[in-house]
């Protein structure tokens, strides 16, 4: 039976989808329209009590929360398709760091920004200019510790790909896209060489092809 | 070698990090880190966690923060002691615990975390605590934990009807938060009252708990 995987256009279900891609495993999505409320109606909620995508069912097994998910399935696949987690358990330690990192230090300001720039016109609600200007200020910090770290390891937790680095693909992608704040990722040496390379894997490509943005 | 981390005994994030090793029955030394003289913004410290956050691991060569991470890492190394916090034999349920991991990561913690804040630390920055702040999070917290009403009706514990390091991760937060006036938020709610006291009342979680006096005279 197949994975399917609800809310394919929007950025966190990307997350999950690049993985299942990376990981060679065969899924179908089901559309979730988020714009219209969809995620708040009482059918939805029964799936995923918290109205957020992404959710997963697998037969009759139903996961939400990305992050969640994507361990799961880099787990349950270790051994096929690309090697998501590291070899051993202190490599393992390293991904789980630095998509902590990305969960608790980068996500606020970058989803602070996506929210206020491109779905405060379509969701009708006033840009707030002081909240953008301060995401900013944060997520550059945050950009400048990246640097750092980059500048030391080819990739967030050492030298290979792994679900600290694609945890990061979908809002960053808004970011250098249609929020037109790709300075902020060009203007800093390692992270725009280590931006280029992640987003430029065939997994990553082959989701932008197949899946619309709602911006 | 011991294990060694990094941070302070009233610290939430380093009280997380301490109940998961005492869950796990493991070895470490506590090695202070001197938050009022600013000693986790300086470049030693940076060195070792350059957001300039505590907790911080060190296992031999392997150096750890964020605290969820730290704590997944202990679970995952140490499956041959203590108890079982992650379900590793059990895809399925391990699944399970890693989805209320992010639930708390990202619904939970957002909510509670500044209610704390603006109890316990505004005062110390010499504010009174902000009504406006507390009452905006208390709604979003009271919604997180009318799920949670309804999931504990179905299951003992988040996870399912074993105690597992999705429970855990909601300790520290929690702890400081029945201290508040606010306390009637886990009070009201029959199956969250249960669950909070159950987990509370974990001898690895008593252990860190009574050194837990943030706020209180003298500290």
């Amino acid at each position: 039976m197949v994975v399917k995987v609800y809310g394919p256009d929007f950025a966190s279900p990307k997350r999950v989808i690049v993985c299942l891609i990376e990981k060679e495993i065969e899924f179908e999505t089901v559309p979730v329209d988020l714009l219209k409320g969809e995620h708040k109606q009482p059918e939805f909620l029964k799936l995923q009590p918290f109205g957020t995508v992404p959710v997963v069912q697998d037969g009759d097994y139903t996961l939400f929360e990305s992050r969640a998910i994507i361990r799961y399935y880099a787990e349950k696949y270790k051994s096929q398709g690309t090697d998501l987690l590291g070899k051993t358990i202190e490599e393992r330690g390293l991904v789980e760091n630095w998509l902590e990192v990305e969960a608790q230090s980068y996500n606020p300001p970058i989803f602070a920004l996506t929210l206020q720039i491109l779905f405060s016109p379509k969701l009708g609600f006033p840009r707030d200019e002081n909240l953008i200007e301060e995401s900013e200020e944060k997520l550059a910090k945050v950009l400048d510790i990246y640097e750092e770290r980059l500048s030391k390891s080819k990739y967030l937790a050492g030298d290979c790909f792994s679900l600290a680095d694609l945890s990061h693909l979908p809002f960053t992608q808004y970011l250098v896209g249609p929020m037109g704040k790709e300075y902020m990722i060009k203007s800093r040496k390692h992270v725009s060489a280590w931006w280029d390379d992640i987003s430029s894997r065939p997994s990553w490509q082959k989701v932008l092809q197949l899946y619309s943005a709602p911006v | 070698m011991a294990l060694k981390l990094y941070g302070i005994a009233m610290s939430t994030c380093t009280s997380r990090v301490m109940t998961c090793l005492h869950e796990k029955k493991v070895d470490f030394e506590l090695v202070p880190v001197n938050l009022f003289a600013g000693e986790h913004k300086q470049p030693p410290f940076l060195a070792k966690n350059p957001f300039g956050l505590i907790p911080v691991l060190e296992d031999g060569d392997l150096t750890l923060f964020e605290s969820r991470a730290i704590s997944a890492y202990v679970a995952e190394k140490f499956t041959e002691t203590g108890y079982d916090l992650i379900r590793y034999q059990n895809l399925k349920e391990a699944a399970q615990v890693r989805v209320w991991m992010e639930v708390e990561s990202q619904q939970y913690h957002p909510a509670i975390s500044p209610i704390v804040f603006q109890f316990f630390v505004a005062p110390l920055q010499g504010k009174t605590p902000d009504q406006a702040i507390i009452d905006e999070n208390l709604v979003k917290l009271g919604k997180v934990l009318d799920i949670y009403q309804d999931k504990l009706s179905h299951t003992k514990y988040l996870a399912g009807d074993f105690y597992s390091l999705a429970d855990l991760f909601h300790l520290p937060y929690t702890y400081y938060f029945m201290k508040t006036p606010c306390a009637n938020l886990i009070n009201d709610r029959p199956h969250v009252k249960a669950w909070w006291e159950d987990i509370s009342s974990r001898p690895a979680f008593q252990k860190v708990a009574s050194a837990m006096t943030f706020g209180e005279k003298g500290n």
